[in-house]
């Protein structure tokens, strides 16, 4: 479980983040969502030790992670996994060296035992055999699938997705929700998908945060967020016209 | 955000501080090393080559066409060849170029993993990206490096030879007397030391161009421009005051 407890964070006099916070919960598939630009990746980057917060706690099951020393924040570190928007895949390395390299730096295995949990990882992802491909000759979505791989290789406790599916197409990004969800459910970790992406909302939204002008605005589920009341939510998850009218034409 | 010369100073030297704190694994940094070595220095070896016997060559000419004078004896054209290759052209102007192919090269390559937040990814793993991005180039460049210029000297010397035969202004004997007189090793010494120093120069100063790289594309060229541009200002600064060293004994 991950707490934020009244973070906050300006860069140049701009205030990005303020006094956000929320909890994630262990064994969920947690959404922070959001229009682009309201301070959903700050968010997760303040999380991440990326960013130092200005004020504020985040609480990793009990321990402050700004308030720890550099070693301990490594330590917790080493217990988290990420995907970025744009994968981060290391581009001289094949998708074989880059998912073993956690287990290369952090673990004393042996390369036997190395290369069968590479193997499980892609596996686990559906890139089996793709071993030896480089990044510039992955799709969209193997990159992120290969990026997950990643961040599952050496089984962390925290993993933290940052638009796991912008840029793919409906059915590739439904894909991708699902296993993200499903990796949560079986590693029972605490999983935190940053999105604008609606039907990943609807598809494994267990427990989400909307986030506006860097605040939480709105806190609920996937069954909530349809019948919100919050004018801002609303705009948001009904930014089409159309939808908006067909929705309210069929409560009515 | 602007930094003003000091802090850029400062922010470099917390940089150095991180690139050497204690590696995680140092299995994976020696294999790094290895790596470094081939890539920046083998892998330098063909230009380093073609420039080193045609400058060898040119110097011999040059030296023989402007010693004129009958009071000069012929083996004087092997003698300056040596000592413009030893003293100056191998480790310094060789290190320019070096500055150029080496120095772009990294600043590019970690600005662009700065970039596409491939950097990011490594802290957030726990791994000190400083570290382990940084440092097997500087260790890889600081032993590699001297063996490099070793080859251009030897490479220099011979170019001097085949060019002073060819162009009929030193005979083969005249030549070989000339490299070996008055020779002085402490002038291979120095030679060395600067090579040394040089190559931390490269690496550092284009590493930390392309660490602290923000933006996009147009950022990385930049970033590797300034890497080219302030190793070749330093490696003068540093050669005048190694020369100034070495020589005011």
């Amino acid at each position: 479980m991950i707490e934020i407890k009244n973070i906050s964070k300006g860069f140049d006099g701009r205030q990005i983040v303020q006094d956000v916070s929320f909890t994630f919960h262990k064994g969920k598939t947690n959404l922070i969502i959001g229009e682009s630009g309201c301070g959903k990746t700050t968010i997760i980057k303040l999380m991440v030790g990326l960013h130092e917060p200005d004020q504020g706690d985040i609480i990793y099951d009990g321990q402050n992670f700004p308030k720890l020393s550099t070693k301990g924040q490594q330590e917790i570190r080493k217990q988290i996994g990420m995907t970025f928007q744009g994968g981060a895949l290391f581009d001289s390395q094949t998708l074989e060296e880059n998912v073993m390299f956690p287990l290369d730096m952090f673990t004393d295995l042996s390369r036997h035992e190395k290369m069968d949990r590479v193997n499980f990882c892609l596996d686990r992802v559906q890139l089996t055999g793709k071993n030896k491909l480089y990044p510039a000759e992955l799709s969209g979505g193997m990159k992120k699938r290969a990026a997950l791989a990643r961040a599952i290789a050496n089984n962390p406790r925290y993993l933290f997705c940052d638009e796991p599916n912008s840029g793919l197409d409906p059915k590739t990004a439904i894909v991708i929700d699902k296993l993200i969800h499903s990796i949560t459910q079986e590693f029972d970790i605490t999983t935190i998908i940053i999105t604008h992406d609606m039907n990943s909302v609807i598809e494994i939204g267990e427990n989400i945060m909307f986030v506006h002008k860097g605040q939480n605005w709105w806190t609920g589920d996937r069954t909530q967020i349809l019948n919100t009341n919050n004018r801002e939510l609303f705009d948001f998850v009904f930014a089409s016209e159309y939808m908006k009218n067909l929705f309210m034409a069929g409560k009515k | 955000m602007a930094f003003t010369p000091l802090s850029s100073i400062g922010r470099y030297f917390s940089l150095m501080f991180r690139v050497f704190s204690k590696p995680e694994k140092f299995s994976v940094y020696i294999r790094q090393i290895i790596f470094e070595i081939n890539n920046l220095g083998i892998s330098s070896l063909p230009i380093i080559a073609i420039i080193s016997v045609f400058m060898g060559g040119i110097i011999t000419i040059q030296a023989a066409f402007g010693f004129d004078n009958p009071m000069v004896p012929i083996y004087a054209v092997g003698y300056t060849t040596r000592e413009s290759v030893i003293l100056e052209f191998s480790p310094t102007i060789v290190c320019l170029i070096l500055a150029g192919k080496v120095g772009s090269n990294i600043a590019s390559e970690i600005g662009t993993m700065r970039i596409s937040e491939q950097i990011d990814a490594l802290e957030i793993m726990g791994i000190n990206s400083a570290g382990y991005l940084i440092f097997p180039k500087i260790a890889g460049a600081v032993f590699i490096f001297p063996f490099l210029i070793a080859i251009s000297m030897f490479l220099g010397l011979w170019g001097g030879y085949v060019m002073g035969i060819s162009a009929g202004a030193c005979s083969a004997y005249e030549y070989v007397f000339g490299i070996q007189a008055y020779f002085e090793p402490w002038k291979l010494y120095y030679a060395f030391t600067k090579v040394v120093v040089f190559a931390f120069i490269i690496t550092s100063v284009s590493a930390y161009y392309g660490y602290y790289t923000h933006g996009g594309a147009l950022e990385v060229g930049r970033s590797s421009t300034n890497a080219v541009v302030y190793s070749s200002i330093l490696i003068l600064l540093f050669s005048l005051i190694l020369t100034n060293l070495f020589f005011n004994r």
